[in-house]
């Protein structure tokens, strides 16, 4: 028996790392066979950004396209196939699968304190299916592409579009089901998996908002996916449905398809109002106000939003009476939304608020949100609709809906949780500059939108020679997605800097109030080292204390006083080997 | 430099005030609450960040009457703007009796119009200044949609079905007509302009059959095809026996024999000339053979311009003698030898160098079918 002597010398300088759900297993097997939903939300994360990737190159092809009347380098097939594969990858591959599939996969059973989803190996299966439709889709756009936008309105993409529609719809729907699966998990787990104490009051609103998406999802996309395969049975097989001259009828496509893609917008923006209540609450540092009402306004969003498909349609030739209904719904609708929107303002009042790159963002998605959202009215009153829909009207209000939105709540989420998800801190400072340069370079991008809207500039037309008075705006908006896309490539260098040589982050580097935060960064493979019991209220903060701590802390060291660095807050936080046995 | 950056569209219709009305009103709308909304924010963002010196006692977490200060305040709001909204539309889909009425056919990727008295035109519209005009439209293929941003109106075309829009010219002028409805390769260039001219130009314009000279008013092409198709066997305006009389047919309700009665408009001429066992009339049988697929769009049109004069009291010269004033409202008479405004388009003069109707030295497509269709003509 040898003893062996260990000198001083050769002690690891820092203790060794605590397994967690990131280094328990590196094999790549361990990846794609996993049924963690941490690691199927980092391969989710992977997978959106590379397919957002893809989807803004189109953006900036069809943007650099548009500065001149009569176009640089496309002809109008490429251009139409170049669009349709923006609007089809954006929707359909990132916007409907971001939040939820990332963050609500990553976060949900840590926010209620359970072990994983309800059925983690239909979690990973949701990630093949993705992938598989995602190929698929990608395969249809390299191999002919379709030319139909993303709306594939019949009987032009059923009958007349003469290229690879059907790979692409096939696609589409394969990652219907993709969804179904998530929102099958969503459901379940937060009903069935709540921690001791996790009562439904306690649910941070993120829950709350994740479980109004999974409802809307399981109701909407198989419709949406039935409809779809219906185009390509009509394309293939002559099966009459849609098309008039076999019988069919074209607005029934718009009805069906829209009874979907309208929740679908809620299914994009939800998730958007989920990360968004967590970024206000817990940076105010206050409970969120009118938690109440914040809830239920979501599940009136989630429940109006399946009857106002119709305002899609108000020139298509439906009836005049049926717009009116679905007009008067719309207006409905608008009122939880504005009751958000007051309350997570409301909340600021007396908060104690510490001004971080994911506030900086949630902040952003405020005025955004407002904007997007009110312009929405326009188009929902039947009069002013006539005028505006089929024009850049439209594409502004959407893309401040969904750009401003939903992609500034997920950059907020990707920089609110990335020290959670990864255990490592990045460039505050950088982060913010790319908050600020993300906001404006959106606004110059879409501002514009809305005035050559107004003025009759019609949506998806390659050429506009014939009304040189728009290409003023046009270049306008050139410059801010030339300055929106630069400010995106951004994170992907300071955020991989993180990971090889961040500094590490604490348990709870922003101070917030969750689950989430009590467990180790990154957590163990099983979130929790034993099943927390909830015995305080969400978003438990007392801003008043605080300050007060704040103060004292003011008067007694004032010159390491620095509250707006997070990394100072992680050097604050103890780094005792007591804390692991919390 | 500020003539690059128009703000509105011209307001050329009777229904662009009432239109821009409500427009603005939303608009300011939407800057009070974007106002309150950032103004809040960045307040409170400053006022209450952290370490400041602001009084953060007795914090509120929950407040009923405030809820609803928000709740219902939006909620009055959002109904007087449905309300508006829907007046407005309501009007916009009620045309008046006296309006004048257009054909419109599209089809990838042109317009084709066709006015009452026979005059064709491609991708243009002539209409006169202050007179309301209805347009009866219809697709050939995949949905398009009819769209003048100065006059405020669109309505998609859609294949199988009439639908149809209304407005009267209140500006002289050239206007863009745009199709909206994305319908292929060519979508941006399936467009032209609205000509809006002065009553008597417009009359002197189209008596010399506009651009091209027509040999029969619609009514007289449908005359002649209710008699080449052998509809006139059956339906001549005395016999009652085989199939009932088409005599004051348009607009009147019909007792029919397998299901409840219908009024005789365009959606059910058309189908009972295209499928006629749909709907049958109260008395006769399934004698009448199906022309689906058998007539163009442009032929099924002629036809019910021509079923629409039956009755009407107006009368149809025989096909063959010339297209004579009779045709015409009564209001578009008169002579005048004024030259149509140029360059009336709101914005800018035509430049030859931005307006390339060639594109890498082949003319654009559009500007192929126009041709096209004028030589057919």
């Amino acid at each position: 028996m040898s003893v062996t002597a260990v000198r001083p010398a050769d002690l690891p300088e820092k203790p060794p790392e605590t397994v967690n759900y990131l280094n328990v297993d590196h094999t790549i097997k361990s990846w794609l066979l996993t049924g963690d939903h941490k690691r199927i939300a980092i391969l989710y994360l992977i997978s959106v950004s590379f397919f957002f990737f893809l989807g803004s190159i189109a953006a900036g092809l069809i943007r650099y396209e548009l500065t001149a009347p009569a176009g640089w380098v496309l002809e109008s097939d490429t251009y139409n196939k170049v669009f349709s594969a923006h609007g089809v990858i954006m929707v359909f591959l990132f916007l409907v699968v971001a939040i939820p599939a990332v963050f609500g996969n990553w976060l949900l059973p840590v926010m209620i304190g359970a072990r994983d989803l309800a059925f983690p190996r239909l979690n990973l299966l949701s990630w093949y299916l993705y992938v598989i439709g995602g190929t698929l889709i990608m395969i249809g756009i390299i191999n002919g592409g379709t030319d139909s936008g993303w709306t594939f309105y019949t009987p032009y993409s059923s009958m007349y579009s003469n290229n690879n529609t059907a790979t692409v719809l096939l696609g589409i729907f394969i990652a219907g089901f993709s969804s179904i699966t998530t929102g099958i998990n969503f459901v379940v787990t937060t009903h069935k998996m709540r921690a001791p104490g996790m009562t439904w009051f306690r649910l941070p609103l993120f829950v709350w908002s994740m479980y109004a998406t999974g409802v809307v999802i399981l109701l909407g996309t198989p419709v949406v996916a039935i409809t779809l395969f219906l185009v390509v049975l009509e394309r293939t097989l002559q099966f009459p449905i849609f098309n008039p001259e076999l019988g069919g009828d074209p607005v029934l496509f718009q009805h069906l398809f829209w009874f979907y893609s309208h929740p679908a917008v809620y299914i994009m923006i939800l998730p958007a109002f989920a990360v968004q209540s967590e970024l206000i609450a817990n940076f105010a540092r206050k409970r969120i106000f009118g938690y109440h009402f914040v809830a239920f306004s979501t599940l009136a969003i989630a429940g109006l939003g399946f009857l106002v498909w119709g305002h899609h349609m108000f020139i298509s030739s439906q009836s005049m009476y049926q717009g009116v209904v679905f007009s008067l719904i719309t207006f409905l609708v608008a009122v939880p939304s504005a009751v958000k929107i007051f309350n997570w303002t409301a909340t600021l009042y007396k908060g104690n608020i510490s001004l971080h790159s994911p506030m900086y963002y949630a902040l952003g998605f405020m005025g955004l949100f407002t904007v997007g959202g009110l312009t929405g009215l326009f188009l929902g009153s039947m009069g002013t609709d006539v005028h505006l829909t089929g024009t850049y009207f439209i594409v502004a209000h959407f893309h401040y809906v969904m750009v401003g939105g939903t992609l500034t709540a997920f950059l907020g989420a990707l920089h609110y949780w990335w020290p959670k998800m990864t255990g490592r801190l990045y460039n505050d400072t950088l982060a913010k500059a790319t908050a600020i340069l993300v906001f404006l370079g959106f606004n110059l991008t879409f501002f514009p939108q809305f005035i050559i809207g107004f003025m009759g500039m019609p949506r998806r037309y390659h050429y506009y020679y014939f009304a040189p008075e728009y290409q003023a705006y046009h270049i306008m908006s050139t410059l801010g997605a030339t300055v929106l896309g630069l400010s995106l490539i951004l994170p992907a260098f300071y955020l991989t800097k993180s990971l090889i040589n961040g500094p590490r982050a604490s348990a709870n580097p922003w101070g917030a109030h969750g689950l989430e935060w009590n467990t180790t960064s990154p957590p163990p493979p099983h979130n929790f080292e034993e099943t927390p019991i909830v015995t305080d209220e969400v978003y438990d903060f007392d801003p008043v204390l605080e300050y007060e701590q704040d103060q004292e802390k003011k008067r007694r060291e004032p010159r390491h006083y620095d509250d707006f660095d997070p990394q100072a807050l992680a050097e604050n936080e103890p780094k005792l080997p007591d804390k692991e046995k919390n | 430099m500020l003539s690059n950056f128009p703000l509105a569209p011209p307001s050329a219709s009777n229904f662009a005030f009432e239109y821009d009305v409500l427009f603005y009103g939303l608009l300011a709308l939407t800057i009070l609450f974007t106002a309150i909304v950032c103004i809040g924010l960045i307040y409170f963002t400053i006022k209450y960040r952290k370490g400041s010196d602001a009084d953060r006692y007795r914090p509120v977490y929950e407040d009923g009457r405030l809820e609803a200060v928000w709740s219902v305040g939006p909620l009055i709001l959002a109904i007087v703007f449905f309300f508006l909204g829907a007046k407005q539309f309501i009007h916009m889909r009620t045309p008046p009796q006296d309006a004048q009425e257009i054909y419109v056919i599209g089809k990838q990727w042109m317009w084709h119009i066709q006015h009452s008295n026979g005059v064709r035109e491609n991708n243009t519209l002539h209409v006169p200044l202050g007179k309301p005009v209805k347009l009866t439209m219809i697709s050939q293929d995949v949905i398009h949609a009819f769209y003048i941003p100065a006059f405020r109106v669109q309505m998609h075309v859609v294949p199988g079905r009439y639908t149809s829009l209304w407005f009267t010219p209140t500006k002289k002028g050239e206007y863009h007509l745009f199709c909206t409805m994305y319908c292929g390769t060519q979508h941006s260039e399936m467009g032209g302009k609205v000509i809006v001219m002065e009553p008597k130009e417009w009359a002197e314009w189209i008596d010399n059959g506009g651009e091209t000279r027509p040999s029969m008013t619609m009514a007289q092409a449908g005359m002649k095809l209710f008699n080449r198709v052998g509809c006139n066997n059956c339906h001549g305006p005395e016999s009652n026996i085989r199939a009932p009389s088409l005599v004051n047919l348009f607009g009147s309700t019909r007792a029919m024999a397998n299901g409840p009665s219908v009024v005789a408009d365009e959606a059910y001429i058309r189908e009972s000339i295209l499928r006629p066992h749909t709907r049958i009339s109260q008395g006769y049988g399934e004698s009448m053979p199906a022309y689906d697929g058998q007539l163009s769009e442009r032929e099924i049109i002629e036809l019910l311009a021509y079923i629409k004069t039956m009755g009407s009291g107006i009368p149809v010269a025989p096909p063959g003698s010339p297209a004579g004033p009779g045709a015409l409202p009564a209001q578009a008479q008169g002579t005048s030898q004024t030259p149509m405004a140029a360059g009336a388009i709101q914005y800018q003069t035509e430049r030859p160098d931005i307006t390339p109707t060639t594109r890498q030295g082949r003319p654009a497509v559009g500007a192929v079918a126009a041709q096209q269709e004028a030589v057919g003509n």
